[in-house]
């Protein structure tokens, strides 16, 4: 077999500027990161507020958070992805499509569309999460704070909201950590984060094993301390008495 | 922009094929992942510490690492290790590599499904069918897995259609599915756009119709 | 004493000479051929005219003709006059990986051969040879490689193109934007579609680009080529058997003349997808390659 093993690669010139191939890796993570938080703000914003939507009396609201859901739930990620960065440019305002394609670089037009396309992906999931937390509330809850004067706002503010988040901690952390997953999708629109970082230097350097395995254990470290903070941030917020609470 | 769908009608035919290939890596990465991902909870409840843990092992490993990295893992690396072993040129095209990455990547999310629907069942009934005589594998197959599948069905079958949406990953290949197919006429004739609206409009006809029968079944297998 | 030596010297004798008859026992990918009675050929799905899909999905095209003559060689070599022949997909990204690991048997489409690849996998004897330039709008004002100083430039990924953008962005300083785009087709995409002002790339496979574009007439091809390269069917490194099949095949038909009716079916006559003929008459070099064919890289 003609594989040449060398796990220093990582340490050597990659012929470009002079850059070694640690260096791809960690600014591919950076860019993975820099995604993931940002499409998370958006997607946890979004979601709970059409997760409260779903919750509310009358037929207008729920509805279309409803179909909101449907519709992001039900079609590809890779398919929503091609959509927002080939398609939707097009349809923009000329000024706008001309700022989108050549006014920013072509780093940032790529982590505009996934950046969008994860956080409304990603939303729709938050969404149903929170529909689950606050329909998992006993109903005097509701009824105990309109009976206190409270008005609609009030009570999701200050006595739904605040139960329902720490019980859906648990499935949120899931979705948290998808979203850095599910990240990698934008290396295939060119965004050279971890995993397109990774595709580059096996076909630079040839040492495809190594390169993986790196990858991979970046993934999995990445995976397990955000778990960790979650875990962490769970028993900071428990309210003692409640389910768990005591332990 | 003015969008001309004309096209697609003469590509029907050969994006009927990619549907095809992307059905068909479904349904057999469906049947693996339920097998492996049974085979997973097993063990991860078994009471050999070693196969529990390694059972364990298995689940976070992938379910901490992103599917387009175990697809191009299995595609590019694994079929070079095979031979090494091997000393033989194995022949592993590119759909079994990727039917095996799905199996695999799909198995750890399974068993988590398996593993919370046999512990659904009632501690009581193992010990009576320990009482009747019944081994462990008589048990589980008998008395066991009969009601966790029929209670976890709807969930098994919700992440089916995550994974058939997963499946046009396979873009990232080359494998010629159902979007890489439209990606591809869209290409030759010039309409990338028309293409690529008409296979998520597909994808959502398909899931959101899979997911309505879902919840029918749910409600009639609510216990 | 001395019948027993004839004897055994006759023996010998008869048997060398039926060698080419019970051919020495089949290695390597020959050996694979013959047992799965398949030969897996690796295509590209946009690289005009060398290997790209027509509108039927069949892979056609310059390099995907010579590979066919490789297969009929192969039929022959084997005897197998039923040889199945199966297509596998490859980008620029995943085309040796796919060499190396058994998936793909031979690739015939627009790989370069280099030394630097050739640690890796082994090429055939050279199939033609471009040089690397840009594709720009008539009206981009951009004439050559300093022209592009902080704009966005667009390559495929895993080719040597982007090897060498990247290296002169960072020689140079020349603060361009490089866009890595996972095949030409996207490529391509990227200029049409106003992000990027330039595609560099093998100057062939931008005249193809060319004539699959809504209006080819607002594109040219400019600027001084940054390398030249020699394209070579790549397969599987020490495997000498297979390799002298698969350059016998090549030799067989520059030395009948056969190239030339090829080259001139997708070089300069109209071609699929919209029947538009690239014009791209036969260079000096490539006369030079068929003329004397060779599996080194270019100097």
């Amino acid at each position: 077999m003609n594989y040449h093993w060398d796990w220093g690669i990582f340490f050597k010139s990659t012929g470009v500027g002079s850059e070694i191939y640690l260096n791809w890796f960690v600014s591919g993570l950076g860019w993975t990161i820099a995604v993931a938080l940002a499409g998370w703000a958006i997607a946890l914003l979004l979601g709970s507020v059409l997760g409260v939507m779903r919750t509310l009396p009358g037929k207008l609201l729920p509805t279309i958070a409803t179909t909101y859901v449907e519709l992001f739930r039900n079609v590809p990620l890779l398919v929503q992805l091609f959509i927002w960065y080939f398609l939707v440019p097009d349809l923009l305002p000329t000024p706008l499509e001309m700022w989108f394609k050549q006014g920013i670089s072509p780093a940032a037009s790529a982590y505009l569309s996934v950046v969008v396309c994860l956080g409304l992906f990603t939303a729709a999931r938050v969404c149903e999460q929170v529909r689950t937390g606050i329909q998992a509330l006993p109903r005097g809850q509701n009824n105990a704070a309109l009976a206190m004067g409270f008005s609609t706002a009030q009570t999701y503010r200050f006595v739904l909201l605040p139960q329902a988040f720490r019980i859906i901690i648990p499935p949120l952390t899931s979705e948290f950590l998808n979203i850095f997953k599910n990240s990698s999708v934008a290396s295939l629109i060119g965004l050279m984060e971890l995993l397109a970082q990774t595709k580059q230097t096996a076909e630079f350097s040839a040492n495809i094993f190594e390169a993986f395995t790196l990858a991979t254990l970046i993934y999995f470290v990445l995976n397990m301390s955000l778990m960790g903070f979650m875990a962490w941030v769970e028993k900071r917020v428990r309210i003692p008495g409640m389910m768990g609470g005591s332990k | 922009m003015a969008l001309d769908f004309s096209q697609i009608i003469p590509a029907l035919p050969g994006l009927a094929d990619g549907m095809l290939l992307t059905l068909k890596l479904l349904v057999m990465a469906v049947g693996g992942g339920v097998v492996l991902g049974t085979l997973l909870a097993l063990a991860r409840l078994s009471d050999n510490l070693l196969l529990s843990r390694l059972a364990k092992w298995y689940v976070n490993y992938f379910r901490s690492i992103p599917l387009l990295l175990v697809i191009s893992w299995f595609y590019l690396v694994v079929p070079m290790v095979l031979s090494w072993i091997t000393g033989d040129l194995t022949p592993v095209g590119a759909f079994t590599s990727c039917l095996v990455a799905f199996v695999m990547f799909e198995a750890a999310y399974f068993s988590e499904i398996v593993r919370a629907g046999i512990q659904s069942i009632s501690r009581g009934q193992i010990n009576a069918a320990y009482a009747l005589g019944m081994t462990y594998s008589q048990a589980m197959r008998l008395v066991i897995l009969p009601q966790a599948f029929r209670k976890m069905m709807p969930l098994l079958l919700q992440q089916s259609i995550i994974l058939f949406q997963d499946t046009s990953l396979v873009y990232a290949v080359g494998l010629m599915d159902f979007l890489n197919t439209a990606r591809s006429k869209g290409d030759v004739v010039g309409l990338p756009h028309e293409f690529l609206l008409f296979a998520g409009a597909v994808y959502f006809v398909i899931s959101f119709g899979a997911s309505q029968w879902v919840k029918r079944l749910q409600k009639r297998f609510a216990v | 004493m001395k019948l027993c030596t004839r004897l055994i010297s006759a023996a010998t004798l008869a048997a060398l000479a039926s060698t080419p008859v019970f051919a020495a026992e089949l290695t390597g990918t020959l050996k694979k051929i013959k047992e799965s009675g398949v030969i897996v050929l690796g295509n590209r799905d946009a690289s005009i005219p060398f290997s790209y899909y027509d509108n039927n999905q069949k892979p056609i095209g310059y390099s995907v003709d010579l590979a066919n003559k490789v297969v009929e060689e192969v039929k022959k070599e084997l005897k197998m006059p039923n040889l199945q022949v199966k297509y596998n997909l490859v980008t620029s990204q995943t085309r040796i990986p796919l060499v190396q690991n058994g998936t793909v048997d031979l690739e015939c489409g627009s790989t370069t051969n280099n030394v630097e690849r050739q640690k890796q996998v082994a090429f055939s004897v050279g199939i033609f040879e471009i040089g690397t330039r840009l594709l720009t709008a008539k009206t981009s004002g951009v004439k050559d490689f300093a022209d592009l100083k902080g704009k966005n430039v667009v390559t495929t990924a895993g080719t040597t193109s982007e090897r060498l953008l990247k290296a002169m962005n960072a020689d140079k300083q020349l603060g361009m934007s490089i866009i890595s785009a996972k095949d030409h087709g996207e490529s391509f995409l990227m200029l049409e579609s106003g992000r990027a002002v330039a595609f560099m790339m093998d100057d062939a496979l931008l005249y193809g680009e060319m004539a699959k574009a809504k209006s080819p007439a607002n594109w040219v091809v400019t600027g001084k080529p940054q390398s030249f390269e020699i394209y070579g069917c790549m397969l599987r490194k020490d495997d000498a058997a297979f390799k002298k099949v698969v350059d016998d095949a090549i030799k067989a038909t520059y030395k009948s003349g056969e190239v030339n009716k090829i080259y001139a079916k997708w070089f300069t006559s109209p071609v699929p997808p919209k029947g538009l003929n690239l014009n791209f008459p036969m260079s000096e070099v490539v006369k030079e390659l068929i003329a004397k064919p060779t599996d080194k890289a270019a100097e």
